[in-house]
């Protein structure tokens, strides 16, 4: 990675910043529901954005973010932080009534509503964003084996691999995070 | 007067700035594009975009709850 800073005048600060040329990053996306598709999708896109080299690692529950069809959903189960916005209040679901048939569907359709209305980007967009920004992004092999998923039923764009294949480059990461 | 105008209004995080990277292609070296807003998170975040990426930030001012950016790609 090459150290050198260049300065780039801060309006608001009125100093110079020095940042350095290049950084990069790696994120392992681990979680596949609604909420938690999120915090990757933004954050590679963004970096990207920002010029950044970016590799997105889909292992376990996270791989199926790269099936060509989504249909994400979420459970208010277990996530007492998880309260929507309604009249005004914020409503959460006690544990036991998130249980019930058709409530994290609700959850799921109410959150995609909410999402729309408040301007947020869906996964599909921000995944395209992301290709289109060349996001490398890395199939984890063995989850692909594990829960029987083929890369025909995949976007085009990753590619296969496994932990060392990550490990090497994370290695070369400035920026590795876990989500 | 802004070369080019990108009206990101109504989009909320991360958007208006990939909407701005993506227009910045499109701006030559030493023009400015000029970014509407609703999203306040948006004032923060092309400060730290453009100290980011070397490109100058000529201005941002609110207007209403219309926040506006004048950004300039730097002379080649």
């Amino acid at each position: 990675m090459s150290t050198e800073a260049q300065f780039v005048s801060d309006e608001a600060h009125s100093a110079p910043v020095a940042v350095p040329a290049t950084k990069s990053m790696s994120i392992i996306v681990t979680k596949g529901s609604l909420d938690w598709a999120y915090p990757p999708f933004i954050l590679a896109s963004t970096a990207a954005a920002m010029g950044l080299p970016v590799t997105m690692f889909f292992t376990f529950y996270g791989l199926p973010l790269l099936l060509k069809k989504l249909d994400l959903q979420l459970t208010a189960a277990g996530n007492p932080a998880m309260k929507m916005p309604m009249m005004g209040a914020h409503m959460g679901l006690p544990n036991i009534l998130t249980a019930l048939p058709g409530v994290d569907a609700a959850c799921s359709k109410m959150m995609k509503n909410l999402m729309n209305k408040k301007g947020v980007a869906p996964i599909e967009d921000l995944r395209e964003m992301c290709l289109d920004a060349d996001v490398r992004m890395i199939a984890c092999q063995m989850t692909l084996d594990l829960f029987e998923y083929s890369l025909d039923d995949m976007i085009e764009g990753p590619e296969l691999g496994g932990a060392a294949t990550y490990i090497e480059c994370a290695t070369q990461s400035d920026i590795n995070l876990f989500i | 007067m802004a070369d080019h105008t990108l009206d990101a209004k109504g989009l909320n995080c991360p958007l208006p700035i990939l909407k701005a990277r993506k227009a910045l292609k499109d701006v030559a070296a030493g023009e400015t594009l000029e970014i509407l807003s609703t999203d306040p998170g948006s004032v923060a975040d092309f400060q730290a975009f453009c100290r980011q990426t070397g490109n100058e930030l000529l201005e941002s001012s609110t207007d209403e709850s219309v926040f506006r950016f004048l950004i300039k790609r730097p002379a080649a």
